[in-house]
């Protein structure tokens, strides 16, 4: 799950992280008050999940309060276009409005899971305000990496190391350490799987700020953050993978027009590669899980065939912990409801193995509806890109 | 011979009263797996099915002597059920139960860390040694005896493999499924390290998919270690950076997990990288001749 600029700062404020005074809004008249409050002199900031704002003037300062109103009224409602959003970009609903800082240094400071150790890492560079996935290609020696007990925290002795390696000292390097022991205690605190302060900002007075915030957590880890969960932004996620959601399935949207229903989530990727080898374009990755239940798989159909790029769907399931006999009345339960609101034209290729199979394809062979049976996952994927190409008029 | 599971071991299902738990410790009894009994805290004492259920792991133990445990304890709890089996002395603590969060399974790794167990999964289907015992939740009636080894991070992908080795006749000496989390007990190398020492397996399938490195780090070891043939598929060539496919470990981040690079060390190392999913088995058969 992720949040907003102004919610992750929020949280680390909480967790005593030094964040520039502002507040958020989504009127440019409020703009305009909060940048007067500030002093007269603010940052307009585009409040979307994705990163690179700045680069589609998601990000711009303004020096009266007037300024301040304009360049809101300007960015709020605006498609905001950034490397991250795709070409069809996010539409921005609240800006924050924060005090300008004068900067004299930009760093970046980061922590996530190392997996090869399985604990947390600290990430800290120089090269503040760049993508630290570039720094990371580039010159990756640029990069300083300290691994964290997450039950003792991070160590003073790790704390100067850090700040060495970015040549902090005295006042700036005190700040700094506070910032990074408020980062890591928010980030075990909180079950989040990355805080990312890029830039860490230094002052030329030598003070210290999070200029900006990002916080993604752990999904498995929420049922114990109601607080956090109230801050999921359901309109920065796709309206299908969002229902999809409320299902408990596993359902992400790509770009082509097979659309695909697999259980688990290795043998779900495996489905989109065999038909990407034998020429098509999966629809989208799901995996409607272990127990998926017979509402849950109608769900799962409705919202594939609801996909207006969805030509044709290949079911793929190899049951084990999901019996591929209740999969089937699913599948069928899902058509026969659909074609009360007028017949489903869409072809349906059909591959069941595993656990009561007889019983999962006498389900299919028995039902009003005409499936492309396929007993291989290599002809049901050649079957697929053939009904999607056939559908497609190509 | 086999690894990790076979006619000696018992077994213990912690979470044996809920639904999956009974529905899965029946099939693995059928299959004729040894079940010693089952663990709910708050429920021992009671009989089901011919299940006998205890309170703890420790009291089970006491009077079962199991020596794995299968794990169905829903997500928030299944932490400390992993822990519990470990402190009452399990030696293989096998977790099926998918959704654990990593800061949970920091905490495991670190109490485990120094007891004399291993942990297979979380997320996982378990494992099973075709003829002799499953200890898991795949359709036991699609494995047969034979010699090839599989190790896999996918459960659903792990039987489509097995499916396609018994098409081609070749039959299984283990199966083992480490399970699709970030963090896990038993990594790649720790199960090919297990099949070296096994003289009946004579090649390994290595199913991978995209995130992190560990399919990387056991194809080196591989090339060092492992003098058998290994054959080699990485799922997820198609997925979009940066979203995670289902599995919590699935995730192409900072360049870094993708398929492609995975499948480049893979092949360097020497292992036969299939590109197909359907193709595992006539590989297998392929390179065994």
């Amino acid at each position: 799950m992720k949040i907003h600029e102004h919610q992750a700062k929020d949280l680390l404020r909480r967790f005593g992280a030094p964040v520039p005074q502002g507040r958020v809004t989504d009127t440019a008249d409020a703009a305009s008050n909060i940048c007067e409050e500030l002093g007269g002199r603010c940052v307009v900031k585009a409040q979307i999940h994705a990163g690179g704002r700045g680069k589609g003037g998601g990000v711009k300062v303004a020096g009266t309060p007037e300024e301040a109103e304009a360049i809101a009224s300007e960015i709020l409602g605006m498609q905001l276009v950034t490397p991250q959003t795709g070409p069809e970009g996010q539409e921005v609903k609240k800006v924050l409005i924060e005090e300008a800082l004068d900067i004299d240094q930009e760093l970046y400071l980061g922590i996530t899971l190392d997996r090869k150790s399985g604990l947390p890492v600290i990430m800290a560079s120089k090269a503040g305000g760049m993508d630290i996935e570039e720094v990371a290609a580039e010159d990756p020696d640029a990069i300083l990496r300290v691994t964290v007990n997450p039950f003792l925290g991070v160590q003073p002795f790790q704390l100067r190391a850090l700040c060495s390696g970015l040549g902090l000292t005295g006042k700036t390097a005190k700040q700094a350490s506070d910032l990074i022991r408020s980062l890591v205690e928010a980030y075990m605190a909180s079950d989040a799987s990355l805080a990312e302060i890029n830039p860490m900002m230094i002052t030329p007075n030598g003070d210290v700020y999070a200029l900006d915030a990002k916080m993604n957590f752990d999904d498995n880890a929420m049922f114990r953050h109601k607080d956090l969960v109230e801050l999921r932004d359901l309109a920065e996620e796709n309206e299908l993978e969002v229902r999809a959601s409320e299902y408990g399935l596993n359902y992400i949207k790509l770009d082509g027009n097979i659309g695909c229903m697999v259980n688990g989530a290795g043998l779900a990727m495996a489905t989109m590669d065999i038909i990407k080898l034998y020429g098509g374009d999966p629809a989208n990755f799901l995996d409607v899980g272990g127990s998926a239940s017979q509402e849950a798989v109608k769900a799962a159909f409705q919202i594939l065939i609801d996909d207006p790029s969805v030509k044709a769907v290949m079911i793929n399931i190899f049951g084990g912990i999901a019996r591929t006999d209740r999969i089937a009345r699913g599948v069928v339960g899902a058509l026969e409801e659909l074609s009360a609101d007028g017949p489903v034209t869409m072809p349906v290729v059909v591959r069941l193995e595993g656990t009561n199979v007889e019983e999962g394809r006498r389900v299919l062979e028995e039902a009003d509806f005409d499936f492309i049976v396929a007993d291989q996952m290599a002809s049901a994927a050649e079957k697929a890109v053939a009904a999607a190409s056939a559908a497609s008029g190509a | 011979m086999s690894i990790l599971v076979n006619k000696d071991t018992r077994l213990l299902v912690q979470g044996i009263t809920g639904k999956e738990g009974m529905f899965h410790a029946t099939t693995c009894r059928e299959y004729g797996t040894t079940v010693v009994g089952g663990v709910t805290p708050g429920k021992g004492g009671q009989t089901v099915d011919g299940f006998e259920v205890f309170d703890s792991v420790e009291r089970a133990r006491q009077k079962t002597d199991a020596n794995v445990s299968m794990i169905f304890v829903p997500p928030p709890f299944a932490a400390d059920a992993i822990m519990e089996a470990a402190a009452a002395g399990v030696e293989l603590v096998i977790c099926i139960t998918e959704g654990i969060p990593v800061n949970d399974m920091m905490k495991v790794k670190a109490f485990i860390e120094d007891l004399p167990v291993r942990l297979l999964g979380p997320n996982c289907p378990g494992v099973i040694t075709p003829g002799e015992a499953k200890v898991g939740i795949m359709p036991g009636h699609i494995h047969s005896p034979g010699k090839v080894g599989v190790v896999s991070r996918s459960g659903t992908l792990t039987y489509e493999a097995v499916w396609q080795l018994s098409n081609v006749g070749l039959g299984q000496s283990t199966c083992v499924g480490i399970g699709g989390d970030p963090i896990n007990g038993t990594s790649f190398i720790d199960t090919m390290s297990l099949f070296k020492d096994d003289p009946d397996t004579e090649a390994v399938i290595l199913i991978g998919e995209i995130g992190g490195t560990a399919e990387e780090e056991a194809a080196v070891w591989i090339k060092e270690n492992f003098d058998r043939p290994v054959i080699g598929f990485i799922a997820g060539a198609t997925a979009p950076p940066g979203r995670r496919m289902g599995h919590a470990g699935a995730i192409v981040s900072g360049g870094e997990g993708t398929a492609e690079a995975k499948q480049k060390t893979l092949r360097e190392n020497g292992i036969h990288v299939v590109e197909s999913p359907a193709d595992m088995g006539n590989k297998v058969a392929e390179v065994l001749g």
